[in-house]
């Protein structure tokens, strides 16, 4: 009796410490790769460019996962709020040629104030409300872009080419390889925010808002502040991802953030796991690797397989997500949690 | 003679000299003819990367991507060129200035191609011009006819291949002031640098005083589902000429709106959309008619021209490697042409297939004529021409065929 009682309130710890150091090992793994993948040339510059979009993306999801996931509120034009990320980084390194690490706190803080603005009148409306006016923001914001008295700064259209920064010190690493890191680094820094602001006292009536909103408001927490604080925070990090996509891709442009990037940005979400910091990393991947491959996988997979039918390019994409829907209802990261949990109480069965 | 050679000292150091030399050579040869790669190119393959819009608003370009690689097949089963097999690598970029650059970016470090060939639109151009400059990869014959490309001396690696529109748009210009002195212009125009490359050629020829004459300018988005309402704005502007700056889907619905509101002004229609199979035939042949465009390249479909050897073997080629498609669609002939330019610049750079060689070619071609070019339009280049066709004929739409009138026209300014 004893034992086992001093035994099971150890294995959960025995289980987080070992999910944690998994996470560091991991970590340590990424932060390595381009020492080691990038030396031996086993890893392309190409492939870090596609890592660290995997990383940007990553960080977007994870804005609309404090958004949706966590404060119930739904967005629809998650990419109006990383196209102002970009763009801000872009002008200031392109016509004030401000240096591209100090670009992203200054984006950040823009889109907050943006995002909390947005967020204010957006208070009155619920639900569907909430979800139109925020589509609204993501097909007028590329209009905005393109804005004839704007162009001097944004250069209309045909959007603004930037140079990649060179690794600093004399560092052997190419633009690429190093840009990979400053994603990876500003990635980590940013989850581990995300994680202590869920835990501490604004997390929880974050989540209390979402749960039951008027049970919240008679606790005595500010339901409106907390709802307009937490759309701006959700811009700053999906408007943070804006700006580290424009450093990285050496590029912007309004047609680089239509209305499919908001899309792009909500499906990750859910098919990583809305209220999941672990769904926001493979909402991210999901991103930049399906989406943005699903019309060349349709077309090998109809050659391979010759399918008497030519698919559309997205076909093979729908299909996956309604799959992933009926069989993983809350995300991958759901799905996979919801596997661990079955295969470690058949484990704990027969003892 | 002969029995006097061994007698003479010095000439018998001479031919010992030159003995020695011959015994060297074959040792020099290999280091004189030495066979120069950069990546994309080998003994055995020559990788050339394209990107092109094989989905979305201007995938009626895709047939250009497809011709090009079908014609590619062709030197491949006649055996190649020099030997080395012709790799084509084309990804679809939707027109998505992004989206090109990911693709540029995978063909150049991950199919590591020898160059990128016939890029298509102004914005992807744009977008991925300075990355393929400062990494020094040939960026060669876009499709493209914007007055930048040949800029030798800023981006030596980028060249373009058709008459630039700048020039193409002062020709109608000055052509509409021939026919009236005081003309009420309304123009339509893609709101992005292509169109305003016509329409700043356009009213620079117009002159500062003549510049009033443009009485309406209408502007899409290549985003835009129709063009209908900017078509409306024009007729009541009261405009008697029609500068017609599209690409051909949004060409099209002009066309045939125009008709469809009883507007009939002087039609100016750019060479960008200057098709049969997909702009004209789609806007209604009938509504198209008198319609006036530049042209330096024939219609293989029209009548006039089916008898001429390049045609023919143009037909050949399509009905043999490219038998399902539509041979109506004017993509088909631009690739061929362009493609063939292509051609002829690998065959000239020999076994020195370096990045550098291959741009050194493409900026010494001379009086090549290209297949479909029309009679008396040649390419030529240098190291500081980099605008390989500078000539156009003006054609009328009769028909089904397009009417030439007038002589080649060439750019004075370069």
């Amino acid at each position: 009796m004893t034992a086992i009682s001093s035994a099971s309130p150890a294995a959960p710890d025995r289980t987080a410490d070992f999910t944690r150091y998994a996470l560091y090992g991991l970590l340590l793994l990424a932060a390595a790769l381009p020492f080691i993948g990038g030396k031996t040339g086993l890893v392309s510059n190409f492939t870090f460019l596609q890592l660290s979009l995997m990383i940007v993306y990553a960080i977007a999801v994870l804005g609309l996962n404090l958004l949706t996931g966590f404060n119930g509120q739904i967005s629809l034009g998650h990419g109006a709020f990383f196209a102002v990320g970009a763009y801000v980084a872009s002008i200031l390194m392109d016509r004030w040629e401000i240096n591209y690490l100090l670009t992203l706190p200054i984006a950040a803080l823009f889109c907050f104030v943006v995002g909390y603005l947005f967020g204010l009148p957006a208070l009155r409306l619920e639900g569907h409300y909430l979800a139109l006016a925020t589509f609204a923001l993501a097909i007028a914001v590329p209009q905005m872009l393109k804005y004839k008295h704007l162009e001097p700064l944004t250069n209309g259209v045909m959007g603004i080419n930037l140079v990649k920064p060179d690794a600093p010190f004399g560092l052997p690493l190419s633009g690429d390889q190093w840009m990979y890191l400053v994603v990876l680094v500003v990635a980590v820094i940013m989850f581990w925010f995300a994680r202590n602001l869920l835990d501490s006292r604004p997390g929880r009536a974050m989540r209390a808002i979402r749960d039951h909103t008027m049970a919240a408001d008679t606790m005595g927490i500010n339901t409106a502040q907390f709802k307009a604080i937490t759309f701006g925070i959700s811009a700053l990090y999906t408007g943070v991802a804006g700006a580290l996509h424009a450093i990285i891709f050496e590029f912007v442009s309004p047609d680089s953030f239509r209305f499919e990037l908001s899309i792009a940005i909500l499906v990750g979400a859910v098919v990583g796991g809305v209220a999941s910091l672990g769904g926001a990393v493979i909402g991210g991947i999901f991103v930049q690797v399906i989406e943005k491959y699903a019309d060349a996988a349709t077309k090998k997979l109809t050659a391979a397989v010759h399918l008497p039918i030519e698919l559309e390019p997205w076909t093979l994409y729908g299909i996956a997500l309604i799959v992933l829907i009926y069989v993983m209802p809350t995300g991958i990261a759901g799905g996979l949690a919801q596997l661990a949990a079955r295969v470690r109480k058949r484990m704990a069965a027969p003892s | 003679m002969n029995d006097h050679t061994p007698k003479t000292g010095i000439k018998r150091r001479t031919l010992i000299v030159g003995l020695g030399a011959l015994a060297a050579s074959p040792l020099a040869a290999p280091a004189i003819a030495q066979k120069r790669y950069d990546d994309g190119a080998s003994d055995s393959e020559i990788k050339i990367g394209n990107i092109m819009p094989y989905s979305g608003n201007a995938s009626a370009y895709a047939a250009i991507g497809r011709t090009s690689e079908a014609l590619c097949k062709m030197v491949n089963d006649a055996g190649g060129i020099n030997g080395r097999k012709l790799t084509f690598i084309t990804y679809d970029d939707g027109y998505s200035p992004p989206k090109a650059v990911e693709m540029v970016r995978k063909l150049v470090e991950e199919d590591k191609v020898l160059l990128v060939f016939n890029p298509l639109g102004t914005p992807s151009n744009t977008a991925i011009q300075r990355y393929l400059n400062t990494r020094k990869v040939p960026q060669l014959f876009v499709a493209t006819g914007a007055s930048k490309w040949g800029n030798p001396r800023q981006f030596p690696w980028t060249m373009g291949w058709q008459p630039d529109y700048a020039t193409e748009g002062a020709i109608y210009a000055k052509h509409i002031l021939q026919t009236n002195p005081n003309p009420k212009i309304g123009v339509l125009m893609q709101n992005d640098d292509y169109g305003k490359d016509y329409f700043n050629g356009f009213k620079a020829a117009l002159g500062k005083e003549k510049e009033g004459s443009i009485v309406q300018l209408s502007t899409y988005e290549v985003t835009d589902p129709t063009v209908d309402s900017q078509m409306i704005q024009l007729k009541n502007s009261g405009a008697e000429f029609f500068f017609n700056i599209t690409t051909p889907k949004f060409a099209a619905q002009a066309i045939k709106k125009a008709a469809e509101i009883a507007w009939k002004p002087v039609h100016y229609l750019n060479n960008v959309s200057s098709s049969f199979g997909s702009v004209l035939k789609p806007a209604g042949i009938e509504n198209a008619q008198g319609i006036i465009l530049a042209l330096y390249r024939k219609d293989a479909n029209d009548p006039q021209w089916a008898n001429s050897p390049d045609i023919l073997a143009w037909k050949a080629f399509m009905a043999k490697y490219m038998p399902n498609a539509d041979i109506r669609d004017d993509g088909h002939n631009f690739g061929f042409s362009c493609c063939s330019t292509l051609i002829e610049v690998l065959k000239k750079a020999g076994d020195n297939l370096t990045r550098e060689n291959v741009m050194k070619q493409a900026a010494s071609l001379q009086n090549f004529e290209a297949p479909l070019l029309l009679p008396g339009i040649k390419i030529n280049t240098s190291a500081t021409d980099f605008y390989p066709i500078q000539s156009v004929q003006l054609a009328k739409v009769e028909g089904e065929s397009f009417k030439l009138f007038g002589n080649v026209l060439s750019n004075e300014t370069a």
